[in-house]
């Protein structure tokens, strides 16, 4: 039986604990924080008001407000949430609603920088799986911390192909190869992979992206088809459920690298 | 055939994000021209007699849309939609990030077709290098006097904010985007009233495309009966397509509409790579159901799309290949839908989890053929049963890659089927 964690998210995600804990209906209702009692730090107060300054009504400036506090808190924390409820004169519970709903602001705690690998459709089709599998399998091996490496959907690069954002910075196309230098390099603060990220200047793509893609099996010629190899056959098969076939990355022939074409076709 | 570049004219042009550059190459002449020869009601009937047709996907008649606006004062509101997060879509990145003037522009005379006095650029958050440029775009045309009070010592007065989303799907569809734009979960409203009517802070609403709006500037200087030159029947225009996928060189290009689609995937984009042939493609974003090889000599148009059972959408055009297999991809694409479903109405937020799960049993042997009964007909019910388009956008391509690949989805289920048991027995 599936856990039900994993229902609804991008994949397996631990649920927070308490999660199937009923609310306590006794509990007085939420109010808007006491500014007595919320330090709510100069900047940020300033930026908020001057969100809300931009628009006829000030609960517009939510978005802004909650991404302005998560820059300086790494996560929308109760605190974070408290401190924008101050300004902007709402409750938290509000700011709690509109928090869990998008992708980019942070439920749980983690360094205020990311990498985001996108895994949608179009990088699908040319094994951006593999590309975040090393990315996390590095980002583990090198300690990297307090920072978010997770899969994306669509970034909108599809030219890119496969891709990922740091900190904002779009680059690609990537290799496995890449996963190594690009988590030292974030680890480092450093700019990752100069010269191949879109903001860089005369960045263009590769000329032919056609052997940016490994060998993908066929699904004639591999019984569960394409990108999932069924490499669980020759495993004895464990205890439990058998762990669902996941895209492993394919044994290349030599001379092949995942992503093809050499680096150095980008300028 | 090649690229038509009507859009792009300028795009290799050096700096030209930079306010000078823009206006060295004619840039705000339209927007002097729509002020200073034209009245609103001109500029109004010029877009609506362009045919120009809404770049987000829906292809409907901007000119018209602007129209339902209605007359009179009161607080009149423009949003731009650059929540683009389509899958396969990349093209609105493209011109914000390289000539962000050309769409302030088009907002500006957007604005005015519409009586609009204060305008929204609704952004996604992951885009913040092109945001970042929008910033400076709109600070620059402040101090030149092209956006706030009495524009070109004209009566018309409009602002402009540059606002970022934080990383949903679901607030690129109209609705979702005004309530996120009020500060709200995304969630999509019931349609009607329709935001020409009440939009954003209940007042009327006009929300177009990047694409659309920077076309605009195009229409008001050279005239609608030069821009309808370009296109076929009812799709006038150029079109910028976004190419990706197994192709040799995924990007965009801006054609007539009306090229055939082999132009594009195979002319244009070099194709699938050497020794690949093209399985199928979807014609307009993720959301597009899928065609075939067959479909390659259609006119790339909204009307032939759509009688091929699919729809021009965004014309991002997704080209897989026979190394493909289709039942991961199938699952990849609905556990994407699954993820931004906003949860408001039942068949998009069941249905989509339904169809990941029963993708899922496919792909891992546990799948029978009632299965593919049963997502055929659970792809039947939400179709049309949703608030908006999202559930219908994830029905629509997993049951036209169940119609076109019917077999290829037994076969990977008898394999999977077959392996399975070989694990059990083992």
């Amino acid at each position: 039986m599936e856990q039900v964690g994993d229902e609804g998210a991008l994949r397996a995600a631990p649920l927070p604990p308490g999660w199937d804990e009923a609310v306590d209906l006794e509990a007085p209702p939420a109010t808007i924080p006491d500014p007595a009692d919320v330090d709510v730090p100069d900047a940020l107060r300033r930026e908020i008001e001057r969100l809300m300054s931009l628009y006829p009504d000030r609960h517009s400036a939510t978005l802004p407000a909650l991404s302005a506090a998560q820059r300086l808190h790494g996560w929308c924390s109760p605190e974070a949430l408290d401190q924008v409820a101050v300004v902007m004169q709402v409750t938290p519970a509000y700011l709690s609603s509109v928090t869990t709903f998008y992708d980019m602001l942070r439920t749980e705690p983690s360094g205020s920088r990311y990498v985001y690998v996108c895994t949608s459709v179009a990088c699908h089709v040319r094994n951006a799986k593999r590309i975040y599998e090393a990315i996390a399998e590095q980002a583990e091996a090198q300690g990297l911390e307090g920072v978010e490496v997770r899969e994306f959907e669509c970034l909108g690069a599809c030219d890119m192909a496969p891709m990922a954002s740091v900190d904002g910075r779009y680059v690609g196309p990537l290799s496995a190869d890449d996963a190594s230098e690009l988590v030292s390099q974030v680890k480092a603060g450093e700019t990752v992979l100069p010269g191949r990220g879109l903001p860089d200047p005369g960045y263009r793509l590769p000329d032919t992206a056609a052997e940016v893609e490994g060998p993908v099996p066929h699904p004639s010629v591999h019984a569960a088809g394409g990108e999932w190899p069924d490499d669980e056959l020759d495993v004895p098969p464990s205890e439990g459920p058998p762990p669902r076939p996941k895209p492993v990355v394919e044994p290349l022939s030599p001379g092949t690298s995942v992503t093809g074409e050499p680096e150095g076709d980008e300028e | 055939m090649s690229e038509t570049r009507v859009l792009l004219a300028n795009i290799d042009e050096p700096d030209l994000h930079t306010i000078d550059v823009y206006e060295r190459l004619g840039g705000y002449g339209s927007l002097r021209k729509a002020l200073v020869e034209m009245t609103p009601e001109t500029v109004l009937h010029e877009l609506e007699e362009s045919g120009l047709r809404g770049r987000g996907g829906a292809g409907f008649s901007m000119g018209k849309k602007a129209s339902f606006i209605p007359k009179g004062a009161m607080d009149k509101y423009l949003c731009c939609n650059a929540d683009e997060s389509e899958p396969g879509a990349f093209k609105d990145r493209l011109l914000m990030q390289k000539n962000p003037h050309l769409l302030v522009e088009g907002c500006i005379i957007g604005s005015i077709a519409a009586g609009a006095n204060k305008g929204f650029i609704f952004i996604r958050g992951e885009y913040e290098l092109q945001a970042d440029i929008l910033d400076a775009a709109v600070a620059d045309a402040y101090e030149k006097g092209y956006l706030g009070e009495g524009i070109l010592d004209s009566e018309h007065s409009f602002d402009l904010v540059v606002h970022r989303g934080q990383g949903a799907y679901i607030c690129g569809e109209e609705t979702g985007l005004l309530d996120a734009l009020e500060g709200k979960r995304g969630n999509p409203r019931l349609k009607p009233p329709f935001p020409a009517n009440q939009g954003l802070y209940q007042g009327p609403t006009l929300i177009n495309n990047v694409e659309t709006l920077c076309n605009t500037p195009i229409i008001i200087e050279r005239g609608a009966e030069w821009y309808k030159q370009f296109g076929e029947g009812n799709s006038t225009g150029t079109k910028l397509v976004s190419v990706s996928g197994n192709v040799q060189r995924p990007g965009n290009y801006e054609v007539e509409l009306g090229i055939p689609v082999r132009e594009i995937i195979y002319g244009l984009a070099g194709g699938p790579p050497e020794g690949r042939e093209l399985k199928c493609f979807f014609p307009g974003g993720s959301s597009a159901p899928v065609l075939t090889p067959e479909h390659l000599d259609l006119p790339f148009t909204y009307e032939a799309m759509a009688e091929a059972g699919s729809m021009l959408g965004t014309a991002s055009i997704i080209v897989v290949d026979d190394s493909e297999a289709l039942v991961p991809l199938a699952l990849r694409l609905a556990e994407f839908y699954r993820h931004e479903s906003c949860g408001k109405c039942v068949p998009c937020r069941e249905g989509t989890n339904w169809t990941v799960k029963m993708l899922e049993r496919l792909d891992e042997g546990e799948g029978t053929p009632m299965d593919l009964e049963l997502l055929d007909q659970i792809q039947g019910n939400i179709i049309g049963n949703c608030l908006c388009v999202l559930g219908d956008s994830m029905a629509m391509p997993v049951q036209s890659m169940l119609k076109h690949f019917r077999e290829e989805f037994e076969q990977h289920m008898e394999e999977a089927r077959a392996r399975r048991d070989l694990e059990e027995v083992a």
